[in-house]
């Protein structure tokens, strides 16, 4: 049975390719120079090379920060290059899009022309460190939404790029977010006017393609006084024996009355079973809820990555906001994860719910690291968490780190946890009712995550759940 | 009592030894358990009566070192655990275990319909399904606040094994090993399950109870009593062998033996 579960939770990386395209690919390595360079590839105005240098200098300054419950070998920031850009214009129109990018996201799942598009769903493509192409622009443009690439909007919008860049995760926030600052090549870009519902979801898959090169895309979402959006974002990588950096900053900020739901699908490479390769996945994900009853709420299913640092958060400064995070995180083989959530409740009555469901399989480890604080002036301010582990065989690890700093004594702060285990005993208990050891597998992982993925859009929601029973193939052991 | 047919024998265990991190449990154990049968297996405590029910249902820890099993003609060594279900083979477990955050009725369903497939019956979507479970819940006295909760998922030592009364009514088995069903029950919950277990029992299946105690005899009638020790059947009677062991404990056989 141990054996037949191992089989279960071990299927192949099916995402693993490499497209071979033509890049344009910058010397590793990391100075001031190289960040002129990027700049003026990207034919950036100044105050956009001064944000970077800024950030560089600041970048110099700090020390990778060591607390995550993660190991890993040292990264040589000077043995990474900085910016691969596929040798293909940008086109106009979708038809125009290189052949090779086409069938690379064709064969992910990621139709790039609009008639075979996802139901509904805009779709900005990032390959490497370039936006390749933007569905649906000209139709969101119609009702006032600005959904384009990072580069573009630098370009087209600074007026509201200067405003807001920034003024969520500042770039002296942490060691990647300096980093990201200094050198982010693009992302996406997205503004959802005054009283406007976006009437479709908005999505960026990210795709990293070159060996040796990092990942550091920027995503900014504005959202105006009664607005709404939800917005997706999946990624996937090929597999090398090598370590990638991805160390992206998402930027969301809500005005009054405003709602933004950010859905995440992660599957990075993760690694062979030994450990070898995979994607280091350093992100900083922060929301701001300024208006009044605004709100934000982040799901997240991160299934890939040899390692994930990554905490989604929300500051709760408008009266009455909300934050919600919803995650799963599921580790196999040598995967670690260290992640979690941030509420900071700064405005009177806000409200923030936490639900963590980590899964570990193999050898892996997976943390959750959540902090819920409630500022001097946050009267009434409520926060719900449940932070539930799942083992999957006895030789991985769960933790769980709650930090709670209470500085209002109306607050209710509950915290709950717990930690459950599929091993022989429940495995050979379905077995004698008939139902096999895979069934059972995604049974239980079905049930133990349900809690989250109903707050997944749908279509999101029944890839996540293949995509889990792929991950957990064989894993059981 | 039911009538025992004389045809071919539900399952058969022939000259059965079983092993588990390298100890012998089972020694040289036969029985032949007939269509329309129950049989009790009594005996002290670590002689094997577990052991003998995982070993017929398929756990994997355990190694068949001698012997073998028939069921139906077909040799079962050779199928998993799941397939040895779909067969008609039931054990209620003696320890059940809680099986977090899926519900019992998902759990249910999943069982009937993988056994229905088997049958080659067509499954049943969840609102049919639901009314064939309310009946086997009023049958066995459960509420239905129970199919809502995760399997086993806290509860009590007795509710636990009423939910496995319940799941072999879901699933009809051709044989049931029920281990130490009884242990746990209060005096009303023994009384309605082993009313359930008589319901269940017709001229094509079989049940093996195994337990403790005579009291449940008093409900289900054995038609045979085996007493194992040190892994074997070492003393077969019937329902007085019961009382007998009632009043007088296990060593006077094992002194004869
Ligand atoms: N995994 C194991 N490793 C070693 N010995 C085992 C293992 N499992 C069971 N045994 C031993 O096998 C013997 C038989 O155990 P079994 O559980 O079958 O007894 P039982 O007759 O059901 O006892 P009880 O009446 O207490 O339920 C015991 O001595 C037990 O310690
Ligand atoms: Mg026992």
């Amino acid at each position: 049975m141990e054996t037949k579960l191992e089989a279960i939770v071990n299927q192949p990386y099916k995402h693993g390719f490499k497209t071979n395209i033509e890049s344009d690919v910058v010397a590793k390595g990391l100075n001031e120079e190289v960040i002129r360079l990027i700049s003026s590839k990207k034919n950036e105005p100044d105050w956009m090379l001064d944000f970077r240098i800024r950030a560089f200098r600041h970048w110099l300054t700090l020390k990778e920060p060591t607390w995550p419950n993660v190991k890993y070998p040292k990264i040589d920031f000077q043995d990474i290059s900085y910016y691969s850009a596929p040798k293909t214009k940008k086109k106009k129109s979708m038809d125009e899009v290189d052949p090779e990018l086409l069938r690379t996201f064709e064969k992910l799942g990621i139709p790039m022309n609009e008639r075979a598009a996802l139901a509904g769903v805009a779709v900005d493509v990032v390959f490497d460190s370039v936006s390749v192409t933007t569905t649906f622009k000209e139709k969101l443009a119609k009702v006032g939404i600005i959904f384009c690439s990072f580069s573009e909007a630098v370009k087209d919008h600074p007026e509201i790029v200067k405003k807001y860049l920034g003024s969520v995760v500042s770039y002296a926030d942490n060691f990647y977010a300096a980093l990201n600052s200094a050198v982010f090549s693009d992302g996406s870009f997205c503004y959802i006017p005054k009283g406007v519902s976006c009437p479709m979801d908005l999505s960026t898959y990210f795709r990293i393609n070159t060996e040796e090169s990092g990942q550091f895309e920027r995503t900014l979402i504005i959202a105006e006084e009664n607005s709404k959006v939800s917005y997706l974002e999946g990624c996937t990588a090929p597999q090398f024996d090598t370590n990638q950096l991805h160390a992206a900053v998402v930027e969301l900020v809500a005005m009054d009355n405003a709602d933004i739901k950010y859905s995440t699908v992660q599957n990075w490479y993760a690694g062979d079973e030994n450990g070898k390769g995979g994607i280091y996945n350093f992100v900083t994900k922060r929301g701001l809820c300024k208006g009044v009853n605004s709100k934000i709420s982040w799901t997240q299913v991160e299934t890939g990555s040899a390692i994930t640092w990554k905490y989604p958060s929300c500051v709760l400064l408008g009266d009455n906001s909300v934050g919600e995070f919803y995650s799963v995180a599921l580790t196999n083989h040598q995967q670690q994860a260290d992640t979690g959530t941030k509420m900071i409740h700064l405005g009177k009555n806000t409200r923030s719910k936490i639900i963590s469901k980590g899964i570990s399989a193999g050898y892996s480890n997976n943390s959750y690291r959540g902090l819920v604080k409630v500022g001097k002036n946050a009267m009434d301010a409520r926060n719900f968490s449940q932070c539930d582990s799942m083992l999957i065989g006895n030789k991985n690890s769960a933790n769980t780190f709650p930090y709670i700093q209470v500085e209002n004594d109306s607050a209710t702060v509950e915290h709950e946890a717990s930690t459950s285990k599929i091993g022989e005993d429940q495995l050979f208990y379905f077995a004698s009712r008939g139902i096999d050891t895979e069934e059972a597998v995604s049974m239980i992982i079905n049930g133990f995550v349900s809690d989250v993925f109903i707050h997944l859009p749908m279509e999101f929601a029944v890839e996540a759940t293949k995509l889990l029973g792929l991950k957990l193939e064989g894993s059981v052991g | 009592m039911r009538n025992t047919n004389g045809g071919n024998p539900l399952v058969h265990i022939d000259g059965l030894a079983t092993e588990i991190e390298g100890r012998e449990i089972l020694k040289d154990l036969t029985l032949s358990v007939f269509p329309g049968e129950i049989h009790a297996i009594m005996g002290p405590n670590g002689s094997g009566k577990s052991t003998f029910a995982k070993v017929l249902a398929g756990h994997p820890s355990y190694e068949v070192t001698k012997g073998g099993i028939t069921f139906s003609g077909i040799d079962v060594l050779d199928l998993s655990p799941e397939e040895r279900a779909r067969e008609g083979i039931f054990m209620g477990f003696q320890y059940p275990v809680e099986i977090p955050g899926v519900t019992n009725s998902s759990f249910l369903r999943l069982a009937f319909n993988t056994a229905q497939s088997a049958r080659g019956e067509d499954e049943l979507d969840p609102i049919e399904f639901d009314d064939y479970l309310q009946d086997k819940l009023k049958m066995l006295e459960i509420s239905s606040d129970f199919l809502d909760r995760s399997v086993n998922g806290g509860f009590s030592g007795g509710e636990k094994k009423r939910n496995e009364i319940l799941q072999m009514a879901v699933l009809e088995p051709k044989l049931a090993i029920l281990d130490e069903t009884d242990s746990g029950l209060d005096i009303d919950a023994l009384r309605v399950v082993s009313q359930g277990v008589n319901k269940l029992a017709n001229n094509d299946n079989a049940i093996i109870l195994i337990t403790h105690y005579q009291r449940l005899l008093n409900y289900i009638k054995p038609d045979f009593v085996h007493v194992m020790h040190e892994g074997n059947i070492v003393k077969t009677g019937n329902e007085k062998l019961a009382q007998e062991l009632e009043e007088k404990g296990y060593d006077w056989i094992l002194d004869e033996t």
